[in-house]
């Protein structure tokens, strides 16, 4: 059984706002039969102040597409459409305490749902918006334009991240090419990834490819005290702290044990999916800082007795 | 906490007390390597070969050096395939069905993509019953190896191995059954069969995880899978798990003496569930070949809502089923069964298994029926191609339709 949150089965159990929406002025539709999920979102927003004053929502799905479409409910009443529309998937997915990588897909189909309401409550044709990408994975109908934004909302870099959240690529594989291609030019677009240089036609081969300059040996880093090391621990993790909390969690020194540094990651970071990922940034952030390698390993890993 | 209504059979089963009971000394008094050559060992040796007598009098199987201990099911299948198309290096094709298990499946997947076999993957039809036709046009001298399940796991349905294996053996292909799911639950007599091997699983008839066995039939040319000891006649090298072999030893003698009640008591409570759901629900109906299938399973596709709420609001009700949705998997298609019968994608999210067993009683039963119908109905209610108040779907067609 899938490890939801007590949130995620509190939406799921009873969730909030299910049902059809008479008054709705705001109809958004997304997903499929075919794909294992689908969502119908209803708004009802006030013509004068744009707010949103009710939402209610229909989904078929697992438990998490459930628990994401009652979230989105409860986070969008109240607020104007354009605040709403700043919402994403992300956004979601954090607001249940986190779903399941796997699972990912489902929050993704709430902002879609939202973006489709809203696009229908502002006339604008939703179908248009849809078609400027390509069709790329024809199994879930999922196109280039979804998979660029769950891309570019999300930081993926994987095939496998893609699939996890959108569904992309699931079935038949045939597709895997061609999200790899949209996945290589956002992430060249975003810098995460150049692009590879074009050739000059008829120069392909070896001739063409320049041998790297050796780097320069790093200078030593000068010997620090005790005190110094210390001092340095804490000012690199106090420097990352900041970054940590704009994403929910945070993280706090435990103790210095030689070349073993002792964490506690807390809030969202305690129990996320992506905390080995945190804990590897941190590694990597005090070995620069210190000049030496050193181990960054969760409090829970400290020696009993220590 | 109370244990809750198990009806998740088909996946795993409880251990029967009296197996422990056979088991425990295992752990303890009679601890030898049954390969060493002191008394220790011998006592060990001797409630093996027990074991195995077990196995060969549930199978029917003429004599008892034709039963091979494994790790189960999966080893014995993939340990059947191997074993055929290294004793017939020159033949190289397969002839398997497309709703095997993934022990079966997957192989047969590789072989194809990284050994280059050609593998035939019979269709079967609406109700899971195998296109004979298309197994006809499959079979070649050039086919090292038949394998064709027993009986289906998701929906019970049963194939028709003893003819299936005749018409392998007239082509001079090998058949391998993978009789997991089938093994305990129907009566068989393999010294009567052309079938040449099978695979089952202690943890599928109340033995414990870890044990199974493969049936080689006497006189068959044989490579084993794993190498490096004489143990099983150098069919399956490593020491042997001698307290499994003993509980699916005690797990088999157990599995003919319950035969009956599956087929009669077990098998009414699965037609009672099945009855009173369908009557209770519109919108629903019952997956594979109702007329031939395995006595203790159910699979009921329900429409318009997807099988792991399903699950979830079971599992709140203190239920335990299964189903073949692929948001219990992490994948994201529904289960390969449900599509190869062409189960309609609004049906086969829903597709949900109660699988029964000896254990299961009629107060269960009662509460199942109870429960079910407003599971489905609180779930049909949230979902948006359900007509509320009308009890029927209604038109809902999504921009990524």
């Amino acid at each position: 059984m899938w490890n939801y949150t007590d949130k995620v089965k509190e939406h799921f159990f009873n969730p909030k706002n299910s049902g059809v929406l008479d008054s709705a002025n705001a109809v958004g539709e997304v997903g499929s039969i075919t794909c294992g999920d689908a969502l119908l979102l209803m708004l009802k927003v006030d013509p004068d102040t744009q707010i949103i004053q009710d939402a209610k929502f229909q989904t078929f799905g697992c438990g998490s597409a459930i628990a994401s479409s009652s979230a989105l409910t409860e986070m969008i009443i109240g607020k104007t459409v354009d605040e709403a529309l700043t919402l994403t998937n992300r956004d979601i997915a954090e607001y249940l305490g986190g779903l399941p990588p796997e699972k990912m897909h489902c929050s993704v189909m709430g902002a879609e749902a939202l973006r489709a309401a809203i696009a229908n409550y502002k006339g604008e044709a939703w179908e248009d918006d849809h078609e400027e990408g390509e069709l790329v994975c024809k199994c879930f109908g999922i196109d280039a334009a979804m998979i660029e934004r769950a891309v570019t909302v999300n930081g993926l870099t994987t095939l496998e991240e893609v699939t996890h959240y959108t569904k992309a690529g699931g079935s038949c594989q045939t597709c895997h090419e061609k999200i790899e291609e949209v996945l290589e030019e956002v992430l060249a677009k975003t810098g995460a990834l150049k692009p590879a240089r074009k050739h000059t036609p008829g120069t392909v081969g070896l001739d063409a490819i320049k041998p790297l300059e050796p780097k320069a040996e790093p200078a030593a880093a000068p010997k620090l005290t005790n005190v110094q090391r210390m001092q340095a621990i804490m000012g690199a993790i106090e420097e990352m702290r900041p970054q940590i909390q704009r994403d929910g969690g945070d993280v706090e020194l435990v103790d210095i044990d030689g070349k073993d540094i002792y964490v506690r990651l807390s809030g969202a970071c305690s129990g996320c999916s992506q905390s080995a990922g945190t804990m590897m940034g941190v590694q990597m952030k005090l070995v620069e800082k210190l000049g030496e390698f050193v181990r960054v390993k969760p409090a829970s890993l400290m020696p009993v007795g220590a | 906490m109370s244990q809750g209504i198990y009806l998740d059979n088909n996946a795993t089963t409880r251990v029967d007390p009296e197996v422990l009971q056979e088991m425990l000394p295992l752990f303890t008094e009679h601890f030898g390597n049954p390969s060493s050559m002191h008394g220790f060992g011998a006592a060990v040796g001797g409630k093996i070969e027990w074991g195995r007598k077990q196995v060969q009098a549930l199978l029917g199987a003429a004599h008892d050096s034709e039963i091979v201990f494994t790790s189960g099911g999966t080893e014995s299948d993939n340990t059947a395939i191997l074993s055929a198309l290294e004793a017939y290096p020159k033949k190289r094709e397969i002839v398997t069905s497309v709703v095997e298990h993934p022990g079966v499946l997957a192989l047969c997947e590789y072989l194809e993509k990284k050994r280059g076999y050609t593998v035939h993957r019979i269709p079967v039809d609406k109700r899971g019953n195998l296109d004979m036709e298309a197994y006809r046009a499959a079979l070649s001298d050039r086919v090292a190896i038949v394998s064709i399940m027993w009986a289906n796991n998701e929906t019970g349905t049963i194939f028709p191995v003893e003819e299936l294996a005749r018409m392998a053996k007239e082509v001079g292909a090998l058949f391998h059954t993978d009789a997991v799911q089938s093994v305990g639950k129907i009566p068989m007599k393999l010294a009567d069969s052309a079938i040449d091997m099978l695979s089952l699983s202690g943890h599928k008839l109340h033995a414990p995880k870890g044990i199974g066995a493969l049936y080689v039939k006497r006189g068959l040319r044989f490579r084993p899978m794993l190498r490096g000891g004489h143990q099983e006649r150098s069919r399956r090298a490593g020491t042997e798990n001698a307290p499994g072999i003993v509980g699916l030893g005690a797990a088999a003698q157990l599995a003919l003496v319950h035969m009956g009640e599956e087929n009669t008591r077990v098998k009414a409570l699965r037609d009672r569930l099945e009855q009173a759901i369908l009557a209770a629900v519109p919108s629903c109906f019952v997956t594979g070949n109702p007329d031939n299938r395995l006595p203790n399973t159910c699979n009921i596709a329900f429409e318009y809502i997807e099988g792991e709420a399903i699950l979830l609001l079971l599992n709140e009700a203190g239920i335990a089923a299964s189903s073949g949705s692929a948001c219990t998997s992490g994948s994201l298609e529904p289960s390969h069964v449900m599509r190869a019968m062409g189960v309609p994608y609004t049906a086969a999210h829903g597709a949900t298994r109660f699988s029964l067993s000896r254990d299961t009683t009629e107060e269960e039963i009662d509460r199942v029926i109870a429960v079910v119908p407003g599971i489905i109905a609180k779930l049909r209610s949230l979902s948006p191609y359900w007509q509320q108040g009308a009890d029927r779907p209604k038109e809902f067609a999504p921009v990524y339709s």
